[in-house]
């Protein structure tokens, strides 16, 4: 049986930098265009994930996030949304803003010494009004209640189908300006779903909402992983009757077996600049790793030599190595191999079964699973230093990644016979849990930020 | 009288011939592996008043040794240690008779496919399951067969025949199956 596979289309939303402003009226300084890989779908999965937080920061930053004038009105209120996303990344805490009268939306209406009462560095305001052509006008800003100062502004239009990515959107300025570091509420993840027979890829937010199946087949489906720039997903799909490497286009829902050869296609992974996949092939005999072009055109490079099985290949950012699996050395451990070839580096050395190697953005990092006794966490490992830190205390952790601003590792675990998602910050402080309604969740992948 | 003798004569070789063939070597009589012998017995009985007939079921008399439940070619799987592709000595026997099945038969294509037990990494599990899948079809070719007859692949972990999370349920999935085209 064929898998089936759906669309999702493109569409856009400007936005707009709001001065700092004493005065009421606003400037517009410069417009963005920005893509949105969101809107519509197809199919939406049946399943919903929701996310619990399992633990907390060191220090949380205290913000209050003002309901914005008119969006009670709204299919989708957006400071809801925003707060859940600074609250669900443990590194802010939500100062209560009701019972504020009259409620701010300007900053001149601002009285900071109340703000300051309540315990607020920072205080979210702004409001939603219908623009002429349909769309919403947001404006929001972020004003430092210390300084009585504007830390940032913007406009957004938005389609009523977008007010929940701009609220992604508005969450991602306020913890940048904030926190100082890239926010990741804007993204999305894929993931598979096991429901009795059936496999299910899905796509949704980074929050768990509006997942959509882009796969449904008979078959397994593994090792799901994101083109570099977010449209496409390359992963292993046994439809026939052995895994092979599919590419599949998330805004047309074409796809198409670049890997197909004689034995087993599995393990793919995107070169940074989109071109490649490294693959693991078998048909030269045993598992080595090879490159193919991503189109599926030309003949694989082969660029392991070896006797022992060489899978998981991951691409370092700037696209010069690749970390991957190998027994060579008798248990499973990590090296590293230049694109180029030559021989590889063995770079883990703490215990005897270490594997699912991904780098860390900043590509000073890699993130892995550790077997320690009869248990699989999921660790971290610094290049320089070589320092190993384990982040969980599960027993079944598999298959991490980073979340792009390199904060955040998203990975498998499963919880009473049952698998799910779960994340841990990448100093293992916040932990959170994704739970679906039904069926296993496994094989996550996070996706880049892109179009920023 | 002369065509009597001769056709007496023909009918007897014919007869010693099949004999032959079926005794001494089981498997050449499923040349035509493809089903034909077994849909042909499943005539229907003529449609008649009075006492119907119905013919036995093919299937406790086909031919076909990859289904004959008392051939060992009917055994397809290959049981592995924990983080071990070493065939036992047990499934040797199982294993030589496969081979020769497929020198006899030269046209005769099999997949070999490995398993793995859940624990671990699923991408490292499917390597390892091949590796098990690569170990029978080596001695498949020290046997006879021909590696064009034999694609060696991997479920990993990812197809489990038993799926408790315990030693048991491990061990039968540490497991290579033979599968041909038709099965």
């Amino acid at each position: 049986m064929n898998p089936g596979t759906n669309r999702r289309s493109h569409g856009s939303e400007p936005r707009i930098q709001l001065t700092t402003s004493n005065q009421k009226k606003m400037k517009n300084l410069k417009t963005a265009l920005l893509f949105f890989g969101l809107l519509f779908l197809a199919q939406a999965a049946s399943a919903q994930l929701r996310i619990e937080v399992v633990g907390g920061g060191a220090t949380q930053i205290p913000v209050a996030i003002v309901p914005f004038r008119a969006e009670e009105g709204l299919a989708q209120r957006l400071t809801p949304v925003v707060a859940a996303d600074l609250a669900r990344s443990g590194l802010f805490k939500i100062v209560d803003a009701g019972g504020m009268n009259p409620v701010p939306h300007e900053p001149e209406q601002l009285n900071y010494a109340q703000w300051r009462a309540r315990g607020a560095d920072a205080v979210v305001i702004g409001s939603v009004t219908k623009a002429p052509d349909g769309r919403y006008d947001i404006r929001f800003r972020v004003m430092d209640a210390v300084k009585q100062t504007q830390i940032a502004g913007f406009v957004y239009f938005a389609t009523e189908n977008q007010l929940r990515l701009t609220a992604h959107k508005i969450a991602d300025v306020i913890y940048e300006k904030l926190t100082g570091d890239t926010g990741v509420f804007a993204t999305r993840i894929t993931y598979v779903v096991k429901r009795g027979a059936r496999y299910e890829l899905h796509v949704a937010d980074a929050d768990g909402f509006g997942a959509q199946t882009v796969l449904a087949s008979n078959e397994p489906i593994i090792s799901p992983a994101w083109s570099p720039d977010g449209t496409r997903l390359a992963y292993v799909s046994f439809e026939q009757k052995k895994p092979v490497v599919y590419v599949q286009s998330l805004t047309t829902g074409s796809r198409q077996a670049v890997a197909a050869f004689r034995g087993s296609n599995s393990a793919p992974a995107w070169s940074p600049d989109g071109k490649k996949l490294a693959v693991t092939l078998t048909r030269d005999g045993g598992s080595q790793l090879f490159l193919i072009n991503a189109d599926g055109t030309g003949a694989p490079v082969r660029l392991t030599q070896s006797a022992a099985i060489d899978t998981e290949a991951n691409f370092s950012p700037d696209g010069q190595s690749i970390l991957f699996t190998s027994d060579r050395g008798g248990g499973p451990q990590i090296y590293r191999i230049p694109v180029s070839g030559g021989t590889p580096q063995r770079v883990t050395f703490e215990g005897s079964y270490n594997v699912s190697a991904r780098h860390s953005p900043d590509g000073k990092s890699f993130t892995f699973i550790q077997r320690n006794g009869s248990r699989f966490n999921v660790a971290v490992q610094d290049f320089a230093t070589r320092q190993v830190q384990v982040l969980t205390e599960g027993g079944v952790d598999e298959s991490p990644s980073f979340a792009p601003n390199g904060k955040i590792i998203l990975y498998a675990t499963e919880v009473g016979g049952r698998g799910i998602l779960a994340a841990v910050s990448s100093d293992g402080r916040i932990k959170q849990r994704f739970t679906a309604d039904v069926g296993d969740a496994r094989e996550p992948a996070w996706s880049p930020v892109v179009n920023k | 009288m002369k065509r009597i003798l001769a056709a007496a004569l023909a009918t007897a070789i014919l007869a010693a011939c099949s004999s032959t063939s079926t005794k001494e070597q089981d498997a050449a009589t499923v040349e035509d592996r493809g089903g034909a012998t077994t849909q042909q017995p499943a005539t229907k009985p003529p449609v008649a008043s009075g006492p119907t007939t119905t013919p036995l079921d093919p299937k406790g008399v086909s031919s076909n040794p990859l289904k004959d439940p008392s051939n060992l070619l009917s055994k397809r799987s290959i049981y592995f240690e924990l983080d071990s592709n070493i065939v036992k000595e047990e499934f040797k026997p199982l294993i030589a008779a496969h081979a020769r099945y497929l020198q006899q038969n030269p046209a005769q294509k099999m997949t070999v496919q490995g398993n793995a037990d859940e624990r671990g990494s699923r991408e490292y599990n499917l390597a390892l399951g091949q590796r098990r899948a690569d170990a029978v079809k080596q001695m498949m070719l020290l046997l006879g067969a021909k590696s064009e007859q034999i694609e060696t692949v991997s479920f990993g972990e990812e197809k489990p025949k038993a799926t408790g999370h315990d030693e048991a349920s491990w061990a039968e999935n540490r497991r290579a199956d033979l599968a041909y085209p038709n099965d």
